[in-house]
């Protein structure tokens, strides 16, 4: 699949907001209403855009704790591996868990509405998982996310 | 706070951006009118910012993902404004966080193969000022990533 600029610049707009109407996405990129449909089903069917995700103001909610935990493994192996991932994407407060090379086994991206509830997940949550090991905690501060490479 | 309703509409709309909001009534058991009117105002409190794509940067292309973990050089009076608005420049940076921790900030990068993140390595990244400390983690694989909100 080779894609273009005019992609990317798709691509950047709606994820700045995926709401907008395929009308008004074709506007902005100066093509027709049914030329930016082809793409947008191109770029699904290529699995470029894996879905849609609602932004939600987290502190609002009551979430006012991000952190972020590097997971080492105590024990290794096949099935290990399988039963915490089973496991930890089973916790509500984990919203993310990639699977590392490094210093580390996993990296999981946890909320929680303070300290204390951070305290609370992270002891009958997270130190309970099977095979879990070595864990440290950094506190989210602040986070900026950027176009990436689709910034002209 | 949030009502039991807002919940089960945050909830759905979690599950699935997309939903009509006929079929968004249907499930939270209200009348299309009184989910309309709920959406509005979650809007007008700024609860819902918005909807976004997720990018699968690898079908793009982008088969490298690496977390870079940095401490910075705190004794620089300004290091971490210059840093971040260095690490801004970056095209290939998607996320620039900091913490409170172990670690100072961190980067996640994407590159082509492995060449390519080498070339950003040497290049873009270890060029960028005041760092004290970089350790790199490869992601292999993303076990999950909806980032929703235990509602």
């Amino acid at each position: 699949m080779s894609w273009d600029m005019t992609d990317f610049e798709l691509l950047r707009l709606m994820q700045q907001d995926a709401t907008q109407p395929t009308g008004r996405l074709g506007e902005k990129l100066g093509l027709s209403q049914p030329a930016t449909w082809r793409r947008i089903k191109r770029l699904q069917d290529a699995g470029v855009i894996a879905g849609r995700r609602l932004r939600l103001d987290a502190a609002k909610l009551g979430f006012g704790v991000t952190v972020f935990l590097g997971v080492k493994l105590a024990t290794k192996g096949r099935v290990s591996l399988e039963d915490f991932e089973r496991a930890v994407t089973a916790i509500p407060e984990v919203q993310s868990v990639e699977h590392v090379l490094g210093l580390y086994d996993y990296r999981l991206r946890v909320v929680a509405r303070d300290l204390s509830d951070f305290e609370r997940v992270l002891r009958r949550r997270i130190m309970t998982l099977p095979g879990v090991g070595d864990v440290e905690a950094n506190v989210l501060l602040s986070e900026e996310r950027r176009p990436g490479p689709l910034s002209t | 706070m949030l009502d039991d309703q807002s919940r089960a509409i945050l909830r759905q709309l979690q599950a699935a951006p997309d939903i009509s909001v006929p079929e968004l009534a249907e499930r939270v058991r209200l009348t299309p009118a009184r989910v309309t009117r709920r959406l509005d105002k979650l809007q007008e409190e700024g609860i819902i910012t918005g909807q976004e794509v997720v990018i699968d940067w690898a079908a793009l292309g982008y088969t490298i993902h690496v977390a870079l973990r940095i401490t910075l050089d705190k004794t620089a009076p300004r290091a971490f404004d210059e840093f971040l608005a260095a690490a801004r420049q970056v095209r290939e940076v998607l996320e620039v966080q900091t913490f409170l921790g172990r670690v100072d900030a961190r980067l996640a990068l994407i590159a082509k193969d492995l060449p390519d993140y080498q070339r950003l390595y040497r290049d873009k990244i270890l060029t960028l000022p005041h760092i004290a400390d970089i350790e790199a983690l490869m992601t292999v694989s993303t076990v999950k990533r909806d980032e929703a909100l235990p509602l």
